[in-house]
Formats: structure tokens, sequence, C-alpha cells
């Protein structure tokens, strides 16, 4: 069993090296071909021609000589208009990613199907085959979180800043810079097809490397929770939205090209949900887009307190959305690494209901100009305050950081301190809900595995110490605390809100 | 007034806690084991890599400055009574006016040749996993001696580093002072399941060591020779009161007190696992070495100390343990066997890892406790019930108000209730009816 291991943790390792070489790889040569069929309009073509005409038929031997020597092309063929301000002439999309695709040649280009198999497939093999074996050499079940904290990878050693290394760089390139990633993304191009119509963007290859990632890590759930029904039941669910609501659905929309949407993704986590386009895109789309513009406004005003009342925020938190489907499945073996102290849960508090403020600002602001035409409300133009939302909280905050810091904060780094609508939850949660952590009585022992493993940062212990129910605006209900208690101490309930808040008191001290 | 505290487990520091809470007396709290309150039931997890130190402090650092309760590293090593003075074994000299004495336990050791050898220890304080950390390095197999509660957790551990264990239980079964034979059974098996090597009916007659005075082996009382590098020692523990003897305070096993957890000089107190009831109510140990327990003499002892003389009162018994993978919780006076106006009912699942208990009284029926093995069941539930003496076939008809398992996990309520009937005909439980989800 453990060769079985050993070498399924090879096999993963060196697919995840051939993987991470792609970017690197091919050659990569522009024609007039590829640039008129990227640019099919006239004026464009001549426009761009000139710049770009030096190019043509040159061969790179790599993708950044080639997308830096292009962008200066492109740069070259706008700077007059820049200088002259004549900014209605100057072409602003570049078409980088298609560019860089199409002009993309060599060995990446000639074994694609290869290495979409290599890379995704096998790669998925050898994650299973590390991970299957526990039911062998631990063939009993039970909460087993030996080593967590000897092993680097869990414990913030240097594999887990390299891993965050990695993940942030992955998140910068998918955002800002996706024409570097061209390799990767031509590997989705078939799939992208077949599901959408279309040859694959960058989002293709993040929905379809999140559906794969958390597919292969919930087989990890269901070994090591497998004693525990609440987590398997939870981890299917988030499986199931994601895969369906977030990735299938809308892509097979597209197809259809009907205006496609994630039907469980909610303002303010949606924060493009009342941007101009969007609405224009809906209304402009029949009874189906009315309905989708009413079913996500009804998400807003009726399902999320209605829901947060009977269950907790964790029906959307750790069972339907994506974020902590990421977070539950992904960043499991992480979810240790969350600050426990009171000054965290202060910073929290600030932070995220000031997302909150903003997301709703924002918001505010873009629906003003939809409705008035006016772009600039007191002075500020609203464009900039949307766009400085879409840079700070939702590619920095919510990519970068959110996701960038599972190995060194945690997994739950977004939900915790970013997620407006977490916020939002949190506070239906915190003032009217049935839902509860219940402690039993006096049987808490302080050994501190509740607090420890609660990935939100909440000193569970704090409060089943004292006897008291542990009713906090950021617990997502992920169950954890309750299936590590040695003692059987937590239960996640939903009851009713009388005395919800009341502790524990022995009958022999009710009197002290 | 000054209020020294010696020991910094539960017990002192909720007594510590509690005077702060209701006075504004000086309060002192000495330990030479660490500088800040953690919790001892958690040591296993460190060594199992569960959890780090620091995760172990129920309380930040800040806490003590913010309650002014004063912390020192030291080691007492005399106390003259008579003039309310302490010594450390640095020579400094510490002042009170009332003093707490709560200083824990030491192992239990019946001068086996060899008991001191390197790679032999028990698991009692903080050095003592660091001690293992070290003693275990490189070790393959290793030897439990006593079937307890420490002993299992080390068993754990060491299971945790793939160090095959040999179990040494002088029982008949494991736990088999406390436990009744089926559910001692019943964790026997699992420890089993686990491949450890569970030795019943064997006791220790010595260790044996190799040329560097490190252990290399054990022999049995039947001659059974076992070769292991460590030996965990856990034949229980006893009040750490070594420091005490030949002074005027009462000892016995433990310092002697009353119900105040007063002792025999005046303003000095003692609680917790070095205390000793003079008086224990009956079926109650005259030593109680729980954390439960502990938390709650603190309680008590603090309104006393601040003037509002309470007496410690247990109320009704319960306690938990985790074995392995299998939670035990227990409420209501359940010893290995029934007492004798008792009856019981004990039900198993089919794979043989969860079980339940109820004692209750052959004359009218009334419930006297429970004992659980992989079913979480509510305190608040229990303790109601055996107070105020429920019939057993409300109570089993009423299981499921108690049980805690989380949420989707299968309910045995039906198959218990079938048991329980067909054990005890002249009682009748009855299957609760089924509620619909009601908004």
């Amino acid at each position: 069993m453990k060769i079985i291991r050993n070498t399924g943790l090879s096999i993963f390792l060196i697919c995840f090296a051939v993987f991470l070489s792609l970017p690197f790889l091919g050659t990569y040569k522009l024609t007039e071909k590829t640039f008129k069929e990227n640019f099919t309009d006239a004026q464009q073509q001549k426009i761009l021609e000139p710049s770009l005409k030096n190019l043509f038929d040159k061969e790179y031997g790599n993708n950044i000589s080639f997308i830096s020597d292009y962008n200066k092309a492109f740069d070259n063929a706008n700077k007059e208009f820049r200088e002259k301000k004549e900014w209605d002439k100057v072409i602003n999309d570049s078409h980088v990613l298609n560019i860089v695709k199409d002009s993309s040649g060599g060995f990446v280009k000639n074994n694609l199907a290869l290495l979409f198999i290599i890379c995704f497939l096998i790669s998925s093999l050898g994650g299973l085959m590390y991970m299957v074996p526990a039911l062998y050499l631990k063939p009993v079940a039970g909460i087993k979180n030996n080593h967590i904290y000897h092993r680097g990878i869990t414990n913030r050693g240097i594999i887990a800043f390299l891993f965050a290394a990695f993940l942030i760089a992955f998140y910068i390139c998918i955002y800002q810079q996706p024409a570097y990633l061209s390799n990767w993304i031509l590997l989705v191009d078939g799939l992208s097809t077949t599901l959408t119509g279309a040859a694959a963007s960058q989002w293709f290859l993040y929905g379809f490397l999140y559906c794969l990632v958390m597919s292969v890590m919930s087989v990890r759930m269901f070994i090591k929770y497998r004693n525990n029904n609440y987590e398997k039941l939870r981890t299917c669910s988030v499986l199931f939205f994601q895969i369906a609501f977030a990735f299938m659905i809308p892509n097979i929309l597209t197809k259809l090209q009907l205006p496609s949407m994630d039907f469980k993704n909610i303002w303010p986590l949606d924060y493009t949900f009342f941007f101009d386009y969007h609405l224009t895109q809906l209304t402009s789309n029949g009874m189906l887009g009315y309905w989708m513009l009413g079913w996500g406004i009804f998400l807003i005003v009726v399902g999320v307190p209605v829901m947060v009342y009977f269950f907790g925020k964790r029906w959307y938190c750790s069972w339907v959305c994506g974020c902590g489907g990421l977070a539950e499945t992904l960043g499991d073996p992480f979810r240790q690494l969350s600050d426990k102290s009171l000054k965290a849960w202060k910073f929290e508090r600030i932070i995220v209901h000031s997302v909150l403020v903003f997301a709703v600002i924002m918001t505010a602001a873009v629906l003003y100009t939809f409705f008035t035409g006016s772009s600039s409300i007191l002075g500020i133009d609203t464009y900039s305050i949307r766009q400085a939302y879409g840079f700070g909280i939702g590619f920095m905050f919510a990519g970068a950081i959110g996701t960038g810091f599972y190995p060194v904060m945690g997994s739950r780094v977004w939900c915790r301190f970013g997620c407006p609508l977490a916020a939002y939850l949190g506070i239906v949660q915190r003032f009217k809900s049935r839902f509860r952590i219940t402690t039993n009585g006096g049987q808490c022992i302080s050994c501190g595995n509740c607090s420890t493993y609660c990935e939100m940062g909440i000193d569970v212990r704090a409060y089943a110490q004292n006897g008291e129910n542990i009713i906090r605006s950021s617990c997502v209900g992920c169950g954890v605390c309750a299936a590590v208690c040695p003692r059987g101490v937590l239960k996640l309930e939903n009851l009713a809100e009388e005395g919800r808040f009341d502790a524990y008191v022995r009958p022999e001290e009710k009197a002290f | 007034m000054k209020i020294v505290i010696i020991g910094n487990g539960i017990s002192g520091i909720t007594t510590a806690r509690y005077i702060r809470k209701q006075s504004d007396h000086e309060i002192l709290v000495i330990s030479a084991e660490s500088d800040h309150f953690f919790s001892r039931t958690a040591l296993m997890y460190i060594y199992m890599g569960h959890m780090k130190f620091e995760h172990t402090k129920p309380y930040e650092d800040w806490f003590w400055d913010k309650n002014r309760i004063a912390l020192k590293n030291a080691y007492i090593q005399k106390i003259d009574f008579d003039n309310k003075k302490l010594f450390s074994d640095r020579g400094e000299e510490i002042s009170y006016d009332k003093l707490v004495l709560s200083t824990g336990s030491v192992n239990n050791k019946f001068d086996w040749p060899g008991q001191d050898l390197k790679g032999v220890q028990g698991l009692i304080t903080k050095q003592d996993v660091e001690i293992m950390e070290e003693n275990t390095r490189g070790v393959t197999d290793a030897v439990v001696v006593g079937g307890g509660l420490i002993g299992i957790e080390m068993a754990e551990m060491l299971h945790s580093r793939n160090i095959h264990v040999n179990f040494l239980v002088r029982d008949d079964h494991y736990w088999g002072g406390v436990l009744p034979k089926e559910e001692a059974e019943l964790v026997g098996r699992h420890i089993k399941e686990h491949g450890m090597n569970l030795m019943l009916r064997s006791e220790l007659k010595e260790i044996i060591s190799d040329d560097d005075g490190k252990v290399k082996a054990i022999i049995t009382k039947d001659n059974k020779e076992i070769k292991c590098g460590f030996v965990a020692l856990t034949a229980g523990v006893s009040p750490n009161i070594s420091f005490l003897k030949a002074t005027k305070l009462e000892t016995d096993r433990g310092i002697l007190v009353n119900e105040f957890l007063e002792t025999n000089i005046k303003d000095v107190y003692a609680l917790g696992d070095c205390a000793q009831f003079k008086n224990p109510k009956e079926n109650h140990p005259p030593v109680e070495q729980l954390w439960y327990t502990g938390k709650m003499q603190g309680r008590a002892l603090a309104n006393t100390i601040c003037g509002n003389k309470t007496e410690y009162e247990r109320g009704i018994w319960f306690n938990s343990a985790k074995f392995l993978d299998i939670e035990y919780q227990t409420y209501g006076l359940m010893l290995k066997k029934p007492f004798d106006d008792e009856d019981t009912f004990y039900w198993e699942h089919k794979n043989g890892k969860i079980s339940m208990r109820a004692n209750f009284a052959k004359a009218d029926g009334s419930l006297r406790g429970f004992n659980f093995f992989g079913i979480r069941f509510k305190q608040t539930v229990a303790d109601d019930w055996i107070r105020n003496n429920q019939d057993i076939s409300k109570c089993i008809s009423n299981l499921n108000k108690g049980f805690f398992d989380p949420e989707f996990y299968k309910s045995h309520h039906k198959e218990i209730i079938e048991n329980f009937n067909n054990a005890y005909p002249k009682f009748k439980a009855n299957i609760p009816k089924k509620r619909f989800f009601v908004f």
C-alpha cells in the first residue's frame, strides 16, 4: 500500500511538473491570417497592420518575448492616437490571448490530447493513488489528524510557502495576464468547444480546474470523514453545486446562446450582477432574462434571510457556495492555520463589514449610472469605483489572497475577512436564526481541537468550556469542530430561537 | 488580601478565575511546569501532531494581565504554615494570606526493577511529552503498563508513530475495574482492531536495561519477555504531596480536606488531584482525579475564599473519555456491576462498536445511570432524568431527546426499544411518534 501511495505521489508530481513547464514550451509565430481572423474590422486592420507586420512569420522560441513584442507593436499602433488624445480611435482590445493561442505551435499544440491526459487525468489518478490507500493504511474510521503539525505543507513549512507562491502567481496570471497561460488554455479548447461551442477562455480553464481539483479533493474528504455522514453529505452537495450550477449550466446556456448564469451565485458575492452590461443582457433576453433577474433578486431578498433563519448560513457557505466548496476540499488540509486570536476577530469584523459597505456603495453607484445615465456621483466617477472594487476585492482579495493564502492563513481567508455575502448571511445568523452549535453541558475538557480545526478562526473552546452555545456570525457550519471533539460536546442544530444564548449551569451551582 | 495558588492546572486556575470574578484580592499562581495554563487533557494531541502546545492554552497570554492574575514560574520546596511563607528552590520567599494547594498528581510506581531506566515514563506533565518525544525516537516496539485512561492515550500516541504497542492489563478486561464486562470487551476488541497487542491478566515484573541504561525489554509476571525500546508506566496516579510530608498539614494519600475543601490549617485549602476528602460520600472515591471535578471544586472554593462559604457538591456523576476512535460518556454512578437494588439493560450494535447501558431501580424502575459508547448523549437530559428518578420505560422511549450525534447520523432508537421490551417485558417502552418538520 505504501508503494502505491508513493507511486501515486510521484506520478502526480511528475504530471504537475509537466503542467508547470507547459507555459514555457512551444513556438510562436504570428501570421497575417491569424491577425486578420482576430481583427475582422477592416479599419482596425488598417491601423494595426503597419506595426504588426514586422512580427508576421517571425518565429519565437518562447511566449514571453512573443507577448512582449506583440504588446509593444500593438501599443505602438495606438501611440499616435494616445498622444493626440484621439480616444475614440484607440483600439483597446489587443486580443492578446487569442493571438497567442492561434500563433502557438510546436510540441504543445501538436500533443494537446496527450498533454490533456497527462496533466489532468493521469495527475488526478496519481492523486487518487496517493489518497485512497488511506483506507487500508488506516483501516479504522475515525478522526485522524495525526502529524498535521509535523508536516511542512500543513504547518507553514517552506513547501507551504512555495505552494502559496504558486497559487498567487496562478491567480495573477489568470486575472491579469492570461496570455502567458495560453498553452494551458489550449488544452481545454476541445472540451470548451464541445460544451460551449466556443474556444476556451481563461475562465473556462479556471472553471474546469476548479471542478477537477474539487472532485479529486472530495475523495480525500470522503475518506477522511467516512465516519461522519454530515461531512459526506455536505461534500456531495458542494461538489454538485460547483459542477452543475457553476460549471455545466452556465456553459450549456452559452452554447444555447442564452444569457449565462450561475443560479446559486448571489449578490454581493456576485458583484457584477447589477452591472449595466449584465442588466442589459438579461433585459434583452425576453422572459428567461427577466426570470433570471427576478431569481437573483429573490435570492438576495427572500432566499438568504429565510434559509439562514431555518438552517444558518451554512446552507450557503458550506453546502452550496463555490468559494466554500474549494475551501472545504482543497482547503481542508489547511483549515487549522486560521488565526484564533481576539485581535484577528476584531480585524475580521471591521474588514468584512467594510467590504459589504463597499459592495453596497459600488452597486448603488453603478445602478445610479444605469438609471440616470450620469457617470459621476459627488464628483466621483462610478466607473472607477467599480473598477477599484473589481481589482481590489474581486481579484486581489477573493482570488490572489483568498485562495493563495490557503497554506499560510487557512482555507477561509476570503470567506472570513472578505466576502460581503458572508457578512450579510452572518448578520442574519447572529441576530435571527434557529442555527447554533450546542454545547453539551459541562462535558468540555478544553483540549482545543475544536478551536484549532475551526477554519473561520472561531475560538470554539472559549464558549464550550463555559457551557455556552456557539452563535457567531462567521460560523459557516462546516461541522468539523463537532467531528474532532473527543468528548462529544458539540452539535450543530436548528432549534427554537428561544434560549439559544443561555449557558449551561449545573443545578448545584444555580444558587451561586 | 493576597491569595497564592500553587499549581496552574484546571483546579487552581478555575479557583483564580472565580475569585477574580467576585473580588479584587491579589492573586498569584505559581507553577514550575509552564508559564501559562494549558489543558493537560490535550497533551496527547501535541505528540500526535494534532495541535501545538500553544493550541492547548485555553486563554491567550494577555488574559492573565488583563484579569490581574499574577503568574510565577517557580518550584515551591517548603512551606512555613506558621508564618504564612513559601520558599522556592531558588531561595525566593513568598508570603500569602490564603493558600490554595492544587499540586496535581505523580505517577504510581510499584518499585518495579528498572522503573527509572531511560525510555521508561508516564504522562502527566508538559515535560513528559517532551521527554517522550526523545524517548520514542527510533523505537519500533513499546509496552504500555496499566489499562486505564492514560494507558490508552499513550497507546494511541505510540500507535500514531507506527510504534507497535504491547498493552499490559492486569484485569480480565481493559479498564476492568471500572467498566462492566461488555463495555470492557467492546473497547478491548477496538484496541485489537488497531493492531495493538492487548495482553490481559498480565503484570509487569521487571524492566531490563541494555548496556547504555536504556530499556530493551520487559518481563511479565508469567515470565514472558517482550522486547521494547519504550515503556509507558500508567498504573494510576497519586497526589503530588511529597514536599508536604512532615509538616503540620494533615495528609493521607492526599491532602485531607472537608467538604469545603478546607485543610486542618486555617487559610490553607486544597483541591483537585492532590486533595483527599476526609468523609467521601458513599460510593464516591476519596480522591477525585478528573478535569470536571477539578473545575467544580475550583468554583466552590472561590466562593468560600471570597466569604460565601460553599460546600463542594458533586451533583449527578458524569464523565467522558475517548478510547482510540470510540467515544464514551457516562452519567450517574455506573460501576462495573450494578448495585444490588438495580437492574441493568445493555444494548450493543451488531458492529460491536456502539452500545448503551441503563441501570435502574428494581423496585420502581427509576433511572440510575447511563453508559454510552459511540453515541453522544445530552448531559442535561441524563442529569434531569437521574435526578428526578424518571421511569426507565419513559427514558428508553424518549432517548431521542438526548441523542447528541451529528445530524444525519443513523439513530438506533428503534432497535434499542425493541431490545429493551424483549429484555424487560414488564416495562413497556414506546417508539415515539415521528414528528414532521414544522415551521
